[in-house]
This record gives structure tokens, C-alpha cells and sequence, in this order.
């Protein structure tokens, strides 16, 4: 008897196009039934945070178990009003996109308690390294709306003077720092930002976003390495959302062990969470944010979620794809659980809901009359195109003085 | 003033700029306890302590990264890589980040980072420990590219390029390191301490960037060249009893092009030198450049010296190294007469 030739292993998604949609390697533990370990506990002595699922809302709404943050109401409120503008802003700008008056959309449909539950839960000094589904990041930070649009439509007033692709926004105020449009490059920076808080002697912390997919980059080794060494006080976030563009989470290693699990391997503290339970985030967040400020070091935290929409408005999932895989997706979707909990809380009602929704969809509308006063693609102001030569160096150097010449003279 | 070689006078900038700015920070390998495989760094760890001198993992891909991320958090990194060959796992953080976060942020966020790295051959490095990869990073916009070919120089540069709000990346000639070397390696090693340019002030003091010096001036032809193959050129003009101008460059981005011209224009010859190789190197820019603004001046064509388009090869070092034999047969050809 003669083994087997050895075959390369190769990843399938459990549905394609046409089939049906099947959750069954997706991991799940039930809400309240996690342990919470001491802010100060060692990485090395809670690992079973990184293969088990972080969830307090059950089924029925109800927060359950010792990661209930205890949250103010209103502050759920809060939270529930930026994933909803979040959600509306994004639609309204996807039809946009297909209108044609902006060229490029990334929605965060479905992933929406990532950004905002994690923002809430640091403090406004914490430095945020974003990817580029991250926009909840500056609906909490209070970026303005017209803000974001007007880098969308790269208008007279974009905050990127015209030189980056729509939704690679950044906030100096707000301590969020540019996207790259790379992927995972901001990994490490943040590790290197935190670096220097700690260098310096202050409290702020540093946090990053990544896809499970790009976790696959050297930039994601390099930021864990860094972190592990050094005891960076920064979070690390991995945002499972199963999906890189059409590429399935197992050709990122995912199937094998949880992307959590990065972090024990490299002695650092890895938990996985419901990534679509706001409460959840909020609070795993909160204790990693805790652990960075009181020197127990870094964390890895995995956001178990559903990449609900296409990955941008180039893409069209339903190539790839169970068509209506989102909907039987086991964690839900984020806004429509905080709703039922509030509700359930008796804080909130179907009334408030729709009342509220229709207050941001008249914000978003009103903010897109008036960055549009700012000029669009195709009518209205357009930036000068001399900025082109600008930023480059602190200084413009002689060469590119030249050539601002040479290009203003082609275009007389 | 005080002799020193090209080590001492880089440790000089490094402890001159610790000592003045508190947010000078310097990283790479083995750079901290140990003090640099070169030296570079020796003592500095135990004078600042190892908050301000940091050992970092093998991984140039995290240290640029890194001194990125303490860059915008307004630290001012020094990172050594340890050889030029091994930058290439930090070339997407350099090419595709550090050169461009000031533009795409339109200036909101900046990194002011200095990467230094040993390069060039002459010390039996074989393929991996020899490159001269300048051209590589002279090609991407938002990087200014320093060279160094002496003591002064590069301690007054590379105070000068950590002062710099915008990212530098400083190639040390490392064949330099301990005196001036002029191509022959059967010959006895000069120390700098025998050198005009080993003499250091050992204060602080600036050299700026963007400024040839013309390290002999002449009439006959301008060799413009940087790094290791200054010395080889003035020996080989020497050789030649040519009243050849050398220029060094000193900083390739940004680029002296009024003084490499002028010198062109007055001689109307000239001969482009450098180790690296020669397909696409950073000596076409240099030509580009001399036969856009001095092409009526000309008197010959002009000559291109470089390094063949093959790896470094450990064996054949000197049968690779552009040494003073390939730089006179190129002023040979560009002094015959039209």
C-alpha cells in the first residue's frame, strides 16, 4: 500500500453562486458565557480568548454576562445615531457613485459597530490608523459630513487637495491619520506611533484596522512583532469580515487557526468578538484600551463580521458569492441589534427609529447640497492644479518649480 | 577640530543631535548595545539609554515602518538599515508611505525620518553586502538622496538631514568608512587622519543639502561623480595629467545642477561616475541633465563610468568595481579631439 501523492490544500468558501449560503465554520460562543479576565492578566494566561466569541447581546436582545459594559442609554443612543448615519451616508453615496458624480465608493454596510463601538470606547487623544471601510471611525470623531464628501468629489475644499482616491480621508484634528490606499502599511505605523507615545511618557494609545485579507501582508507580522517586543501600548485590529475582494478568508489562514490567534503565537494578548454586537465591541475594546494604558500591553482583536455589501462600487459580489449569503449570516446585523436592545431596554421604539433616520437622511442630503457648492467631477469650482506640484517636499524644489511652469504653459 | 573617520564623524552627528533635540530617536539592528555592526552608533545607548537608542527585531519592512509611526507622532527616528542590500523589505514602507504621506495628507501629517544605510562595494560583501542602490530612491518623488564621500561632509550632511522635515535616505559608502580610497586595493589604506577631510569639527555644524562641492577645479573636463568613486576619479584624472574638475555631488536629490553646469559649460566635457550599475543608474539623470542645459557647450560626447549590469560578484570584486583603469578610458575618449 502506496500514501497518497500530497495535494495542495486549496480553500473553498462553504457557498458559491447558486448555492446555498452556510455559516457552519463560523465558530460561535453563546452571549454571556465568555469569561472576562483582569485588564492585567498575561497574554500567555488567556489564550482561550482568541478561539472562543466574545458576545453579550443574545438572540433576544438582552445583554448578558461580565462583558456588559453597563453603557449609559445614551450613550447607546449615541452609538446607535453614528452607525445609522454611517449606514445612510454610505448608501447616499454609493448612489451617488452611480450617478456618476463621484468616481470610486467603499460602503461598510453590515460592519458598522467596528468603527463606531471602537471609537467610542477610546478617548479623543487616542491616535486612529485606519483602513479604508473605516469611515464610522470619522462619524464618531464628528468629522464634518461635508468634510468627507468633499474629498469624495476631490473639490475645492478636499482636505487632500485632489491627490487621493474617494474615502482615503484623514482628520489631523481628529487623530485619524491618512489611509494609504496599501494595504496593511498602517499596521506597523501605528505600532511605531504607539512607540513614541510610550517614549515620550504619555497615556495615549494607538489603534489600527486591517481586513482578515491583508493580514496576509509582512506589514501585519511586522506590527504584531513590534508591539510583542516593545509592549507598545496600541490595539490591533483585524476586521474578519470573511471576504477580500472576491478571495475567501481561508487564503488568509483562517481556516486553520482564528486570526486572533496571531496574537498568542507572537505573546500578545488575542480575543475574538461579535463584531457586530456593539456592546461586545465596546467592551473588548474598552479592556484592551485599559490593558495598553496600564502597561499590559498590546492586543490583537478579531471582529467577527459580514462584508454585507460588494467591497467597493468596482465589485460585483454576485460573481463570487451566495447572493443573499448576508442575510443568514449568524451574527446579525449591527444596527438593527443595538435598535432591538434599546428597544428592549424600553429606550428607544420603531417610532424614534424611523424619526431619526429621516433627521440623518435630511443631514446627508443638506450636506451634499452644500459640498457640492464646492464644485463636483464635472461642474462648479475645480481645485487649482498647481497644488499637484505642492506637499511633495516641505519646500518646493527647483525642478518641480520648472515643471508647475512647463504644465500651467500646456494648459494656456 | 579633530581627526576622525567617516564612523566617528556620523557617531559625532548622531550624539550631537541626541544631545540637542529630545525627540532625535535612533533604531535599526544591532545599533544599540552592541553599537553598530560598523561602529556607527558605539556608546550612544549608554550616554542616551535605550528609550532614545533602540535595538529592533531583523525585519527593515517594521523599522521603517516604525520610525514612520514615531515620526508622525513627532519623534525625529534615525534608522540604520544595516546594508543598503537589505532595504529592499522596507522599499513599499519607503516608496509607497514614507515618501508620501506629506502629500497625500496635503501636509497635514509629515514623518521626518533620516534612513541611513552602508552601501557600495571594495570589502569583499559579495552580491548582498555591495550594492550601490541610490537610483532606486532617487526615482521616487518625495525622498531627498544623500552621499557622503568624506568625514566633514558626512557628519555635516547627516546633521543636516535629521534637522529635515522631510525623509532622507543617507548611503554611506562604507569601502569610505575608514579613509579615502582611491581604487587600487593592492595599495596600502590611507587613513582619513592623513586626509584635509578627515579634520572635523566636533561641534555642531551643518552641511547643506543640495550643494555640489567641487572637490578639485580644473579646465580640462568635469567629472561629476559622488561617493566611492571621488578618489578614483581624481587619481585617475591624476594618472592622466588632466586639469580635470571633480565635482561630488553630495546630495543627489536635491540636485546641483547650476554648479555641475557651470563646470560643463566652462570645460565642455565631461565624464559621469559612479559604482553603481550602469542600465537606467542614476548617471543617465546626470547626462539627461548636462545634455538638456549644455549640449551647444559640449566638445565631445559624454562618457558614462559605472558598475557592469551584473550583481556584485565576491570573486571578481575589482574585475566589477569601475575602478581608475575604466574612468581613464573614459577621459581618454572624451578628450579626443573632434
Amino acid at each position: 500500500m502506496t500514501n497518497p501523492p500530497s495535494r495542495l490544500h486549496l480553500p473553498h468558501p462553504p457557498a458559491r453562486p447558486g448555492e446555498a449560503p452556510d455559516f457552519s465554520y463560523v465558530h460561535l460562543s453563546a452571549a454571556g458565557t465568555v469569561t472576562r479576565p483582569d485588564v492585567n492578566a498575561r497574554a500567555r494566561d488567556i489564550e482561550f480568548l482568541s478561539t472562543e466569541l466574545v458576545r453579550v447581546l443574545d438572540d433576544e436582545g438582552v445583554a448578558r454576562g461580565p462583558w456588559n459594559p453597563h453603557l449609559d442609554p445614551a450613550e447607546l443612543q449615541v452609538g446607535l445615531r453614528h452607525m445609522l448615519l454611517t449606514r445612510i451616508f454610505d448608501e447616499r453615496m454609493q448612489r451617488t457613485q452611480r450617478a456618476g458624480k463621484i468616481s470610486f465608493y467603499i460602503r461598510s454596510l453590515g460592519e458598522e459597530a467596528v468603527s463606531v463601538a471602537q471609537c467610542m470606547a477610546l478617548r479623543p487623544g487616542d491616535m486612529l490608523f485606519p483602513s479604508y471601510r473605516n469611515q464610522g471611525l470619522h462619524i464618531a470623531r464628528g468629522t464634518p459630513l461635508v468634510d468627507l464628501m468633499n474629498q469624495l468629489l476631490s473639490n475645492t475644499q478636499d482636505m487632500c487637495k485632489g491627490r487621493q482616491l474617494p474615502v482615503m480621508y484623514h482628520s489631523k484634528a481628529g487623530n485619524i491619520f491618512s489611509i494609504s490606499g496599501n494595504l496593511a502599511t498602517q499596521f506597523p505605523q501605528a505600532v511605531g506611533w504607539a512607540m513614541a507615545a510610550a517614549i515620550k511618557g504619555e497615556d495615549h494609545l494607538a489603534a489600527s484596522w486591517i481586513g482578515e485579507g491583508s493580514s496576509a501582508e509582512a506589514d501585519f507580522h511586522h506590527a504584531l512583532l513590534f508591539a510583542s517586543v516593545y509592549q507598545a501600548p496600541v490595539i490591533l485590529n483585524v476586521v474578519n469580515n470573511q471576504w477580500a475582494i472576491s478571495t475567501f478568508q481561508g487564503y488568509a489562514g483562517g481556516e486553520q487557526r482564528s486570526f486572533a490567534a496571531r496574537g498568542p503565537g507572537y505573546g500578545i494578548a488575542g480575543i475574538r468578538v461579535d463584531g457586530n454586537d456593539f456592546l461586545a465591541v465596546h467592551a473588548v475594546t474598552h479592556w484592551a484600551a485599559e490593558r495598553a494604558r496600564t502597561g499590559a500591553g498590546p492586543t490583537l482583536i478579531e471582529l467577527v463580521t459580514y462584508r454585507a455589501a460588494a467591497h467597493s462600487t468596482s465589485d460585483d459580489p454576485a460573481r463570487y458569492r451566495a447572493k443573499d449569503d448576508h442575510e443568514h449570516w449568524p451574527l446579525g446585523d449591527p444596527v438593527l441589534r443595538l435598535k432591538q436592545h434599546l428597544i428592549a431596554l424600553g429606550e428607544w421604539s420603531e417610532v424614534r427609529h424611523a424619526e431619526l433616520a429621516a433627521e440623518l437622511d435630511t443631514l446627508v442630503a443638506a450636506s451634499w447640497r452644500e459640498a457640492v457648492t464646492h464644485g463636483t467631477m464635472t461642474e462648479g469650482p475645480r481645485l487649482n492644479a498647481d497644488l499637484m506640484f505642492e506637499d511633495v517636499f516641505k519646500e518646493m524644489p527647483a525642478n518641480l518649480q520648472r515643471q508647475r511652469a512647463l504644465m500651467r504653459a500646456e494648459r494656456r | 577640530m579633530a581627526n576622525m573617520n567617516m564612523i566617528q564623524a556620523l557617531n559625532s552627528a548622531m550624539d550631537i543631535m541626541l544631545g540637542r533635540d529630545p525627540s532625535v530617536v535612533l533604531m535599526g539592528e544591532d545599533i544599540g548595545y552592541f553599537g553598530g555592526v560598523f561602529r556607527a552608533t558605539e556608546g550612544l545607548q549608554r550616554k542616551y539609554g535605550e528609550q532614545r537608542v533602540l535595538d529592533t527585531p531583523i525585519a527593515e519592512g517594521g523599522i521603517v515602518a516604525a520610525a514612520i509611526g514615531m515620526g508622525v507622532n513627532g519623534l525625529r527616528p534615525v534608522a540604520e538599515i544595516q546594508f543598503a542590500d537589505y532595504i529592499y523589505p522596507g522599499f513599499d514602507q519607503i516608496a509607497s508611505e514614507l515618501a508620501r504621506i506629506r502629500y497625500r495628507s496635503a501636509g497635514e501629517f509629515h514623518a521626518p525620518v533620516t534612513i541611513r544605510t552602508p552601501c557600495g562595494g571594495g570589502i569583499r560583501g559579495g552580491q548582498t553586502h555591495s550594492q550601490s542602490p541610490e537610483g532606486i530612491f532617487t526615482h521616487v518623488s518625495g525622498l531627498k538622496v544623500v552621499m557622503p564621500s568624506n568625514p566633514y561632509d558626512a557628519k555635516g550632511l547627516l546633521i543636516t538631514s535629521i534637522e529635515d522635515d522631510d525623509p532622507v535616505i543617507f548611503f554611506e559608502p562604507k569601502r569610505l568608512y575608514n579613509g579615502p580610497f582611491d581604487g587600487d586595493p593592492n595599495k596600502p589604506a590611507v587613513p582619513w587622519s592623513a586626509h584635509p577631510k578627515g579634520l572635523v569639527n566636533e561641534g555642531y555644524y551643518t552641511v547643506p543639502l543640495g550643494k555640489a562641492d567641487i572637490v578639485r577645479s580644473g579646465t580640462d573636463v568635469t567629472v561629476v561623480t559622488y561617493g566611492t568613486m571621488v578618489f578614483v576619479a581624481l587619481a585617475a584624472a591624476a594618472a592622466l595629467g588632466l586639469d580635470a574638475e571633480i565635482i561630488d555631488l553630495r546630495s543627489l536629490v536635491p540636485l546641483d545642477v547650476d554648479t555641475l553646469c557651470s563646470s560643463v559649460r566652462k570645460t565642455g566635457r565631461c565624464v559621469v561616475a559612479h559604482e553603481a550599475t550602469r542600465f537606467s543608474g542614476f548617471g543617465a539623470e546626470i547626462l539627461s541633465v548636462v545634455q538638456e542645459e549644455c549640449f551647444w557647450d559640449l566638445e565631445a560626447p559624454i562618457q558614462r563610468v559605472a558598475g557592469w549590469d551584473t550583481p556584485y560578484p565576491h570573486a571578481f570584486e575589482w574585475e566589477y568595481f569601475p575602478g581608475q583603469q575604466r574612468v581613464r578610458t573614459a577621459l581618454t575618449a572624451v578628450m579626443e579631439p573632434a
